[in-house]
């Protein structure tokens, strides 16, 4: 008989959880309410945009566990299987003495309605256990995945910022050997039961399996090719609490040590599919330090730390805001299908609106970034409505291979723009060959009507698209004329 | 027994507050909010047997329905009861002043989101599951979606209205400078970050409970009743907090009640009906957007000598709130200046879209946007500094000092505020910096703009400004304390405990606010209009004298005291040279004496009449005043925009609580940058909003807060009329704040190459507003920038 309820063990607030899944798609945030009765953590949105529902997630790394915030409202419980949640309830201290990020939020006056506030505490404490003091540009950047209606922010930065001030809580120590003991052990527990001679179990009975290697993935997945590969969820937990539907197999890529790699060689940058957008960021701008700004403003970091680079490729939005930065660098995916292997370069992968290259039982292995000599002139720009947590409106990304002013190889591409991110090669090839100059850019310009014709929606007209997706082009050059000076008005400009 | 005895935690540094009232004590809920224990309804522990409600949507903006087919929805899995309208026992609806708002439709649909029919299932998930099923016959009709074509077709809720003071047409025909123009201003969601909710709870002998998310619980008590067909005494009210409002919770749940209750009354269970995030703001209604078109006439210094000024609203498919929010839209037109010769017609349009309600400023700012947007096109044809064109036309002090609507301003402060303002944020200065610096900069430029609030106090309609308050003193001396008002955030609860504690001379945590309850306050107005601890605060100042007096007379005769020699301060009842006493003695003494320890407060706003017909009268008590000045910078290549420095003067009288008024200015003025820059609600052409959830609707986030802010109080201004402990309202003026951050985005876009009389920016102001703003000035034939155009340097 094989096993149809698996039983999934975590640790919840520093105790051990064992829970009979029903449904493979019952949110973090559901079970926290309803089955655990801890109603500190909110639904504001269910779609992982407004930060009310904010826990920690624990994760071993390097023998240590490494708490990040994470949007509980669009995990999928299973997903926790041998991992540590934190939530809001966890972090009053035994005499009922606040923490110190509580404490600083009370101090700072930072609730009103206060409805927000067990998101921000969470999303804070994520800052607060991850450095030893902080600045205004940092908690802001950490609260970006954090609404609040009613104070305008300031005072809860104000707390950020002086949260380090107050002395260290005595009785709450999440580092505790113990605690990474525990961790071990659960991990070593298999949900779903596995045999040598039948390693994987019988798929159609189940509605969500973790293998722990590649093989077995590629195995299962090639015989289940209607399966669904589940990454950081980031996206189809709101096919769940959105748009209501009923999921297939759930196979997570979350268990596969081998996944999360991040492989550097001298010319590229190997990113697996299971390394989350955090983690990659902070690989690829150790390089690319021009990205910091297209890293900073990616979702925000409750998805980062949740979502990996890989799924946002198969995801395959028209936006996706970091998609035009990977085609204009030529990113090579490895797709991987049964046993076999093959390259593909990204730029090739996208076949029209939310469809792509991969076969049936395909799945995307790795993406390789090539990291360029600084030869190369680059530069990518976001336009948003808002700043942070925004999906662009237009992104742009140039990469040109130069020999002084001599445009050797042009790289552009646009995201927001058609129906896929994609190239602009009538662009390209004006640019191709030519000296870097008025001229240049001037002709070239033109050639970005003939490329696109962008949509009017919620986000902007095609008008504007069209406008800005030009005028972005204009950003690039000038902003080399002024010796690489940044014309982000969001980072340069100071008041008069 | 000895029922005394020392309360906790009462130091001695305690008793020795100088006064409570005034000063910043934390939110109530302080603790609560940061250790995640504050209940919302949404965490209330239910019976096991809780079912749960969704709401079947119409697909279509304007749909004559044939027949609802719910034959799946009832095969639905964890289903429990499904409604329709045929099915409610008492009136269907929910419309606060017209009754055209039906809580479920069952023959003509009007807007993409109406709710059609509702369940009941054993899950919130399920529920949402099954509403999905839905199938129905329906035949679309034509729908009129937005503003320009309702005006059209004369399509309007309710009758338009016209205020004419002095001769408009003559005035505009003699003046030396006219000019015309129109700005269109987006509407705006709520977004409290608590969703709509309800939980009704059947209790005997027919009676429902209800823990409603709710401003408004008299309405919601009142309106469930004759959906229910019951009387209001068979229906309680219950309203700990909410997680955000703004208006949006004052005619809002009572739909979410309505259909709570209707299931609970037909399963006999508790029903639990929370909107998903998405349908919250498809169903639910949002702030009006306008179109504004204004012919001004002025005189060569910039006085203004006559307006004529149109202003069309976008109400939706009924009326809801639409004529209050419109009234005072004509209300605030004048802002700050004196109107002699003026007309203002305002225009409610019916258009196939959901209804739109109250939010905070209620009509107000929509009306001083446009003001707003008039003296920046004097100062633009004038080309002089717009805060000259704005002081010459300021209200005077002892002239020049009546409202189109024949009130007197009596308590102008705006030249005070405005000249403080002026030197404190180095107005002048900067904009002498900032011109020079747009000189150097073809894609950057930096506007900067002083525009001033003068909001108007007291609910238009009159008999909304009354308040009850139930106050108990128990006999160990602590205070229980009901009133009226609700609690969203803004810190009423804390303000009004603060005057109750004030009167009676106790610490603060003596005195404990319960749940806003329709059964132990009724007939309630809502907590709106600013008007929460003005009103509430009154009566339970008023519940509190009452108490304090019978106690002083009890003490009187028993202790042979004259009255004036007994006083309540620190904690204690000070009896002339006897010994003082805790005031838990002097209440176990006065209980053993037979007097009794509760008392209601009851107040009504003196001084205020209007007339709905000719828009005449004081509507308001008083005037809250303000200003400021924002600096903002705007990238010419992408539009995009920085609020860079911010600088308020802002009058609350005497404060209640400083720390909790400059909460409400904060919130406030970023709120209303929200407004003014990047929340943009968008329907598509079939109708449906497509901006309906927080991927695509953007309220500001903590970068949005600008890079330099300095916010005052303005000082030594108490309110000179008698409100309470001589403080003024707070909750809704300091969102038109953020209208100096709009003027200075024109300012901004003024300083691009052309040139237009008036900047056509229409409102919010996003990246694509402003690329189109600088575009359109551009005198170029290519029009925005053009790649021809790439031959200078920066």
């Amino acid at each position: 008989m094989p096993e149809t309820t698996q039983k999934i063990h975590f640790i919840l607030n520093d105790q051990p959880v064992e829970v009979a899944c029903q449904d493979s798609t019952m949110t973090l945030l559901e079970f926290l309410r309803e089955e655990k009765n801890l109603k500190g953590t909110k639904e504001g949105c269910a779609e992982g945009d407004c930060g009310a529902c904010t826990v920690l997630l624990g994760d071993l790394n390097q023998e240590k566990i490494q708490y990040r915030a994470i949007n509980s409202c669009i995990r999928f419980l299973p997903s926790l299987h041998g991992k540590s949640i934190i939530t809001v309830e966890a972090i009053l201290q035994k005499d009922k003495t606040l923490h110190p990020v509580q404490q600083a939020l009370m101090d700072e006056k930072a609730s009103q309605c206060g409805f927000c506030t067990p998101g921000f505490v969470m999303s804070l404490l994520a800052l607060y256990l991850n450095k030893s003091k902080t600045n205004k540009d940092e908690v802001t950047q950490t609260l970006a995945g954090n609404l609040c209606r009613c104070t305008g922010y300031r005072p809860i930065v104000e707390a950020g910022c002086r949260m380090h001030d107050y002395p260290n809580p005595s009785d709450w120590s999440q580092q505790s050997a113990q605690s990474v003991k525990r961790i071990t052990q659960l991990q070593s527990i298999q949900s779903i039961p596995s045999t040598p001679s039948n390693p994987l179990p019988a798929l159609s009975a189940l509605t969500y399996w973790a293998p722990d290697n590649i093989e077995h993935l590629s195995q299962a997945y090639l015989e289940n090719p209607q399966a669904l590969l589940l990454a950081g969820g980031t996206d189809i937990g709101l096919w769940v609490t959105k748009q209501m539907r009923p999921l297939p197999l759930l196979i997570d890529l979350g268990n596969i040590a081998a996944l999360k790699l991040v492989e550097t060689d001298p010319g590229h940058l190997t990113i697996g599919a299971a390394v989350k957008l955090t983690d990659a960021f902070e690989s690829l701008t150790q390089h690319y330090p021009q990205l910091q700004s297209i890293a900073d403003r990616f979702a925000s970091p409750p998805i980062r730390n949740a979502a990996t680079l890989c799924g946002n490729l198969a995801n395959g939005s028209p936006i996706g805001d970091c998609l035009p930065v990977l085609i204009a660098l030529n990113a090579q995916l490895t797709l991987q299908r049964g046993a076999l292997t093959r390259k593909l370069a990204l730029d090739a992968f996208y076949l029209g609106y939310q469809s792509n290259a991969l076969q049936s039982g395909e799945w995307i292995r790795s993406v390789e970034i090539p990291l360029l000599p600084g030869s190369y002139r680059m530069a990518s720009y976001k336009i948003a409505k808002r700043h942070d947590q925004d999906i662009s409106t237009v992104f742009a990304a140039y990469v040109f291979e130069m020999k002084a002013d001599h445009i050797i190889q042009a790289r552009v591409a646009y995201g927001g723009m058609a129906a896929t991110a994609k190239r602009a090669p009538l662009t390209e090839l004006a640019l191709k060959g030519k000296t870097w100059c008025h001229d240049t850019f001037n002709q070239a310009v033109d050639c970005i009507e003939k490329d696109f014709t962008p949509l009017s929606d919620q986000r902007a007209s095609d008008q504007y698209r069209r406008q800005v997706a030009k005028n972005l082009l204009i950003r690039f050059f000038l902003e080399h004329e002024s010796q690489a000076q940044s014309m982000d008005i969001h980072h340069q400009t100071q008041p008069a | 027994m000895p029922i005394t005895h020392a309360l906790p935690h009462i130091s001695e540094s305690r008793l020795n507050e100088p006064s409570i009232v005034g000063q910043s004590h934390p939110h109530d809920s302080a603790f609560s909010h940061v250790s995640a224990q504050a209940r919302y309804i949404d965490d209330l522990l239910l019976p096991t047997s809780t079912l749960h409600a969704a709401i079947g949507m119409s697909p279509l903006a304007h749909a004559n329905i044939h027949a609802i087919d719910l034959s799946a929805v009832m095969t639905a899995p964890g289903l429990v009861a499904t409604l329709q309208a045929k099915e409610i026992p008492g009136k269907n609806n929910y419309g606060p002043i017209l009754q055209d708002d039906p809580i479920l439709s069952d023959t003509l649909v009007q807007y993409v989101g109406q709710p059609i029919f509702a369940v009941a299932a054993t899950s919130h998930r399920l529920a949402r599951q099954a509403v999905r099923r839905f199938k129905w016959e329906a035949t679309p009709l034509p729908a009129i979606l937005d503003i320009t074509e309702a005006l059209k077709a004369n399509s309007f809720v309710i009758p338009s209205q016209t205020l004419v003071r002095g001769e408009p047409q003559k005035a505009l025909a003699s003046s030396p400078f006219r000019l015309q123009s129109e700005l269109t201003i987006g509407g705006q969601d709520h977004f409290y970050l608590e969703g709509q909710i309800a939980v009704a709870i059947p209790q005997e002998n027919s009676g429902m409970l209800i823990y409603s998310s709710t401003q408004h619980p008299s309405e919601v008590q009142h309106l469930v009743a004759l959906a229910l067909n019951l009387h209001s005494h068979d229906v309680n009210i219950v309203c700990q907090r909410m997680g955000g409002a703004f208006g949006g919770k004052e005619s809002q749940p009572a739909l979410i009640a309505c259909i709570a209750a209707l299931l609970a009354q037909k399963t006999g269970h508790p029903v639990k009906l929370r909107l998903d995030r998405d349908d919250d703001m498809i169903m639910t209604g949002k702030r009006h957007d306008f179109l504004a078109q204004y012919d001004v006439g002025f005189s060569a210094t910039g006085r203004i000598n006559a307006l004529k000024i149109m202003l069309a609203s976008r109400c939706g498919y009924s009326a809801d709130l639409s004529g209050p929010v419109n009234d005072r839209t004509i209300c605030h037109v004048d802002n700050a200046y004196f109107l002699e010769n003026v007309e203002i017609i305002s225009h409610r349009c019916k258009t196939n879209t959901v209804s739109n309600t109250a939010f905070r400023g209620f009509g107000g700012p929509q009306g001083m946007m446009a003001i707003e947007s008039v003296m920046d096109d004097i100062a633009g044809h004038l080309q002089c500094d717009p805060l000259d064109i704005r002081r010459e036309n300021f209200y005077g002090i002892h002239d020049r000092n009546i409202t189109p609507y024949s009130m007197k301003v009596e308590d102008n402060v705006i030249h005070l505020i405005v000249d403080q303002l002026e030197k404190s944020s180095h107005y002048q200065q900067r904009r002498s910096r900032i011109q020079a610096l747009n000189a150097n900069h073809r894609f950057i430029k930096r506007g900067i703009a002083l525009t001033p609030v003068k909001f108007g106090i007291s609910f238009n309609a009159t008999h909304y400004n009354q308040a009850g308050a139930l106050l108990h003193l128990y006999t160990d001396g602590t205070l229980l304390l009901n009133h009226g008002g609700t609690e969203m955030g803004q810190g009423l609860y804390t303000k009004v405990m603060q005057v109750v504690a004030e009167e009676l001379g106790v610490p603060l945590h003596h005195v404990r606010t319960s749940a806003t309850d329709t059964s132990k306050v009724p007939n309630t107005s809502a907590t709106a209009a600013s008007s929460g601890s003005d009103l509430n605060g009154k009566a339970a100042q008023a519940a509190a004298r009452i108490l304090k007096n019978r106690l002083i007379g009890f003490a009187s005769e028993k202790y042979g005291l004259p009255s004036h020699a007994i006083s309540f301060k620190d904690g204690l009842v000070h009896l002339a040279s006897m010994p003082s006493m805790r005031l838990a003695e002097l209440a176990t003494a006065a209980h053993a004496g037979r007097i009794s320890l509760s008392a209601t407060g009851y107040y009504r706003t003196p001084k205020i009449h209007w007339d709905r017909q000719t828009l005449t009268g004081r509507p308001f008590f008083y005037f809250s005043y303000g200003a400021a000045v924002v600096e903002v910078a705007i990238d010419g290549l992408t539009g995009e925009s920085r609020i860079l420095k911010v600088d308020i003067l802002h009058d609350v009288g005497s404060s209640l609580n400083p720390d909790i008024d400059k909460g409400q200015i904060e919130g406030g003025f970023i709120q209303g940058l929200g407004w003014l820059t990047s929340e943009e609600l968008w329907w598509n052409k079939k109708g449906e909003l497509k901006t309906h959830s927080p991927s695509t609707y953007k309220i500001p986030t903590a970068h949005d807060w600008p890079l330099e802010v300095q916010i005052e109080l303005l000082q030594n201004e108490p309110n000179r009329e008698d409100t309470i402990f001589a403080s003024k309202a707070v909750g809704e003026p300091p969102f038109m704040l953020a209208i100096a951050a709009f003027q200075a985005l024109r300012d901004a876009v003024s300083s691009f190459e052309g040139h237009a009389p008036s900047i056509p920016l229409q409102a919010p102001a996003t990246p694509e507003s402003l690329l189109k703003a600088i575009g359109s000035i551009q005198t170029h034939p290519s029009g925005l920038w053009s790649s021809s155009r790439l031959t200078e340097s920066l």
